[in-house]
């Protein structure tokens, strides 16, 4: 047994919902007890869907399980046919029905179903979300797709490309296909199928008509489109094009797959990133402390963008899926940090303490781990909150995206000038520490006010969110070793960086063999330390 | 469809009216199950930890009805059952002793343990009971261990804080039976209305009163013949049948929704101990009219609408019951995962004929009536509410009558605002 507080993933069908909430034409049949509808909400609140996610709960109770469970599982699954017509029927279970070994794929092939059946099975005692969206994806095309659909000779056509990955829940899914198709637009390249996102079922069948395969999102596509290279020798991309380096290694490498010129869509104006980065105001982020979390393929490239675009230090980097540990074990060694590779919500805060950054790039849970540490953060991954549906177009991928992420990530740290002022003016009571940014007001309340809100906070209605109790807010480290003098001292530097000169400072003192921290110390380590 | 299963409870029906037509489905359902009752309960009780043995399924649950947002560590964590731990039963226990000692290492300030039974631990038959009795000899003298399901085969929803209410009712201590009659409070309510009921009784000259659940573990009241009982919400079956077990009797009355619901109940209560009738009136009349004047704010935007209930907490009957008879809405179907006829007896029989009312679920036929009765507001649970809206439907999530202060003479108002907010929005909105 685990003990688990919070999660990052849900269990596997949770992921195969996000396929089949994604795509059309498909319903899912979940062999599963009453509860289990709690998912609904996951689309229908955080993601704002406008209709209910295409699934039917078989909804047994313990009084059926002395009976037949299959029963109710064949009358519910010709009563989900009779109403929703689908084009094809995933069937599965979630956890509980796995236990009572009913064998939904057996049954609902004895039925006969007019419709294709997609068997799942996704063991939910051993794997989670994104393995199970990438499961379910896999499992589609490969009952979907038409063995004798090739790609048309090239004459006369231009090239043909599968977007693949993009699903239901994904962080800016919607907003990164868009971008891509103008990417593949400006190349004179057609898109023959985007799935799962917005994916018909006959679309999967004619998956084959294309010439290669571009997977925006490995944990949900990668399984499909390594099969589908296999199969059906379509090529696949390995380029994630989040950042403006690998937005032009993406294009280089899809024009190379495509055999077109990769100039056209190089050069878009629109990508101001790169000036946005070498403009003299952003010289203050220079050298800033980063901790990356995230899925391993949001991680890795926000890792790159960090250290190459924005000149930022990566201090940490991990991610919660083991199934990709391996590239982040190897982004991890560009950057001389050792890979955190867990699931523990509670060990990821413990090594951000640790690394005192002064920017969290994370999921919501980092959000909230670094708000509780008093670091800016923004999210770079999912688990999502209904805040990561944003009504205005704002993608990751593309230049588009890179612009996106130059605004996200620097907008929560203390812009230049206003460093400068801070460290000059801190006794001033509208530059104390407390006040936090300026432009940040309804970000970062004081802490002081924030303690008090917490307290005072009512029952929570779900998906409005509330703040950690007191008791919870962490205090400095006590340390003996600081004198009153050097502690004081301490404190007149701004908080922003104040964790880093502790920091620095006991491990210099420690270095040295010094017994004490007293002011001499602080500046020596101050001076060590120079950049 | 589905010629339904259930079998009513046997009736001891007091010269009632003839029994109402009930309209019975089983089908797929929309609702909650009991794990979700502690997202409010660990909340209430400040000692307690609740300790779900279950599946990543049941960890998800939680923080999603929960918002991924309660980002503390709070008093409520899954034992994740994992592969391995289903190759042997013997393994299983050992597991949950190890997770439950780091866990009391862990929070030394814990005082009351629960472990929660949930659909995988129910289906593998973990015998939780046994768990709670060997870990709480362990642990005897810190903390008190008990256990009960909250799992989606068993329970619904709020039933969930009725098992855990009436896994507590066997460790109340006994009162005397020479003890002057106490008053027992049941049901966890926001601690801002549960003290201006504790101010009321004790103006009534109601002295001793105890609540369940207590703030905390050595808080608990105690049970026995002198004990008459009054039940702050509807879904508390099993523990209200648990306290009578145990000697104590039911103050039956209609649920505390406002003015005159609150009415009512208090003066149910009055009546079991005797209090003069013009004295309990001189202390209710104050909140009575201060209710009834922040009704009349909302009562010209509610009164003659039309209003559905999908069914979710049990809260439903009394619910409908308010905005029929106070605000002069007009219910048109009322439905509730379970109809317990005794407990809402004194709010069914105020409900109008024309109202249908429906208990258990399938979840697309119902949806199919709501769209041919095209009522002005559906209240319904979180996973229907948008697709609802988005057919031009006006909504009102039920989860938030179960997380906000709702009962009560000060409460009125804000309850009534809850029903009237949706209609307003839809009304000022221009886009």
């Amino acid at each position: 047994m685990q003990l688990s507080v919070w999660t990052y993933e849900g269990p596997p069908h949770v992921g195969a919902m996000r396929v089949a909430t994604a795509m059309r034409g498909v319903h899912y049949l979940l062999h599963a007890p009453q509860g289990d509808t709690y998912a609904d909400l996951l689309f229908t609140m955080i993601e704002r869907r406008g209709c209910r996610p295409p699934v039917t709960y078989t909804t047994f109770q313990a009084r059926d399980l002395g009976k037949d469970t299959a029963d109710l599982f064949q009358r519910a699954a010709r009563d989900a046919y009779a109403r929703f017509d689908p084009q094809v029927m995933l069937v599965g279970s979630s956890c509980t029905a796995e236990l009572i070994q009913d064998d939904p794929a057996g049954m609902a092939e004895a039925m006969r179903l007019p419709c294709p059946v997609v068997p799942l099975e996704l063991p939910s005692y051993s794997r989670k979300e994104n393995w199970g969206a990438g499961e379910t994806f896999y499992q589609i095309v490969r009952h979907l797709a038409d063995r004798d659909v090739r790609p048309a000779p090239h004459e006369g056509r231009r090239p043909l490309a599968n977007i693949l990955g993009p699903a239901a829940l994904g962080f800016r899914h919607r907003d990164d296909v868009r971008e891509v198709r103008g990417i593949l637009a400006t190349l004179g390249i057609e898109v023959n199928c985007v799935a799962p996102l917005g994916g018909w079922p006959a679309d999967v069948a004619r998956v084959g008509a294309a010439d290669f395969n571009i997977v925006l999102y490995p944990e949900i596509g990668d399984s499909a489109a390594r099969w589908l290279e296999r199969e059906f020798k379509q090529p696949r991309t390995k380029t994630i094009p989040i950042g403006v380096g690998a937005t032009r290694e993406f294009i280089t490498e899809v024009a190379a797959l495509a055999g077109v010129d990769p100039t056209p869509a190089l050069q878009d104006g629109e990508s101001r990133m790169p000036w946005w980065s070498r403009s003299v105001d952003s010289t203050y982020l220079t050298g800033k402390r980063v901790f990356v979390f995230g899925d391993a393929t949001h991680a890795v490239a926000a890792a790159r963008v960090a250290h190459e675009e924005l000149g930022f230090e990566v201090v940490g980097l991990g991610c919660y899926n083991r199934e990709f540990a391996r590239d982040v074990r190897d982004a991890a060694k560009l950057y001389g940090v050792e890979p955190l590779i867990t699931d523990d919500h509670l060990e990821v805060e413990d090594a951000i303490a640790a690394a005192a950054p002064e920017l969290v790039l994370g999921t919501q849970m980092e959000r909230h781990i670094a708000k509780r540490q008093g670091v800016p953060c923004a999210v770079i991954s999912a688990p999502v909150h209904v805040q990561d549906f944003p009504a205005r177009h704002s993608p990751q991928m593309g230049f588009e995206g890179a612009n996106v992420l130059f605004d996200t990530w620097v907008h929560p740290l203390i812009m230049g000038l206003e460093e400068h002022l801070l460290t000059m003016f801190r006794e001033d009571f509208e530059f104390s520490d407390d006040a936090g940014a300026s432009h940040l007001a309804a970000h970062s309340p004081s802490r002081h006010a924030e303690r008090v809100s917490a307290s005072s906070a009512p029952r929570a209605p779900a998906i409005q969110e509330e703040d950690w109790p007191p008791e919870q807010v962490r205090g400095d480290d006590e340390d003996t070793l600081w004198t009153a003098e050097a502690e004081a001292e301490l404190k007149k530097i701004p908080f922003f960086v104040r964790g880093k000169a502790r920091r620095n400072t006991e491990s210099f003192a420690a270095e040295q063999g010094r017994a004490a921290i007293d002011l001499e110390t602080l500046y020596d380590a101050k001076a060590h330390y120079a950049r | 469809m589905k010629a339904d299963a259930f079998s009513l409870p046997a009736e001891s029906g007091c010269a009632a009216p003839p029994e109402r037509e009930v309209l019975r489905e089983r089908g797929q359902r929309e609702v909650f199950c009991g794990l979700t009752g502690i997202v409010w309960l660990h909340r209430k009780m400040q000692d307690a930890f609740f300790l779900v043995i279950g599946s990543r399924t049941c960890a998800h649950l939680l923080q999603s009805a929960a918002g991924v947002m309660i980002f503390a560590e709070p008093r409520f964590a899954t034992a994740i059952i994992e592969e391995r731990d289903l190759a042997g039963m013997a393994d299983c226990h050992e597991e949950l002793d190890r997770v439950v000692d780091r866990l009391i290492a862990r929070r030394p300030e814990i005082r009351q343990l629960f472990l929660v039974g949930s659909c995988p631990s129910e289906v593998i038959k973990l015998d939780l009971g046994k768990a709670a009795e060997r870990l709480g000899a362990k642990h005897a003298g810190q903390v008190r261990i008990l256990n009960y399901s909250g799992s989606g085969i068993e329970t619904t929803f709020t039933e969930g804080e009725d098992a855990c209410l009436a896994s507590l009712v066997p460790v109340m201590p006994a009162s005397a039976p020479d003890t002057a009659p106490q008053l027992l409070l049941v049901g966890s309510l926001p601690d801002i209305v549960e003290d201006q009921f504790l101010r009321l009784f004790a103006q009534l000259g109601i002295e001793n009163v105890g609540v369940l659940p207590a703030r905390t573990a050595d808080g608990l009241p105690a049970v026995g013949p002198n004990t008459r009982v009054l039940l702050a919400q509807p879904f508390l079956g099993e523990t209200a049948q648990a306290l009578e077990a145990r000697g104590a009797q039911r103050i039956d009355a209609p649920f505390p929704f406002g003015a005159e619901g609150t009415t009512a109940w208090l003066k149910a209560a009055a009546q079991a101990f005797g209090i003069d009738e013009m004295h309990a009136n001189s202390v209710i009349a104050p909140g009575r009219e201060r209710a009834k004047r922040a009704l009349e704010h909302h009562r010209e935007k509610l009164a003659g609408k039309r209003i559905s209930f999908l069914p979710d907490s049990q809260l439903e009957v009394p619910l409908a019951r308010f905005l029929a008879t106070e605000l002069g809405m007009e219910p048109v179907e009322v439905g509730t995962p379970y109809l317990n006829r005794k407990l809402v007896a004194r709010d069914l029989e105020q409900l109008p004929e024309s109202t249908r009312i429906s208990e258990g679920q399938d979840v697309d036929r119902q949806l199919d009536r709501v769209r041919a009765d095209r009522p002005d507001l559906t209240v319904c649970g979180l996973g229907l509410a948008n697709p609802l809206e988005a057919e031009g439907l006006s909504t009102k999530w039920a989860i938030e009558l179960v997380f906000s202060p709702i009962h009560g003479f000060e409460q009125a108002g804000d309850l009534a605002e809850l029903f009237a907010r949706p209609l307003r929005r839809r009304d000022v909105l221009q886009v």
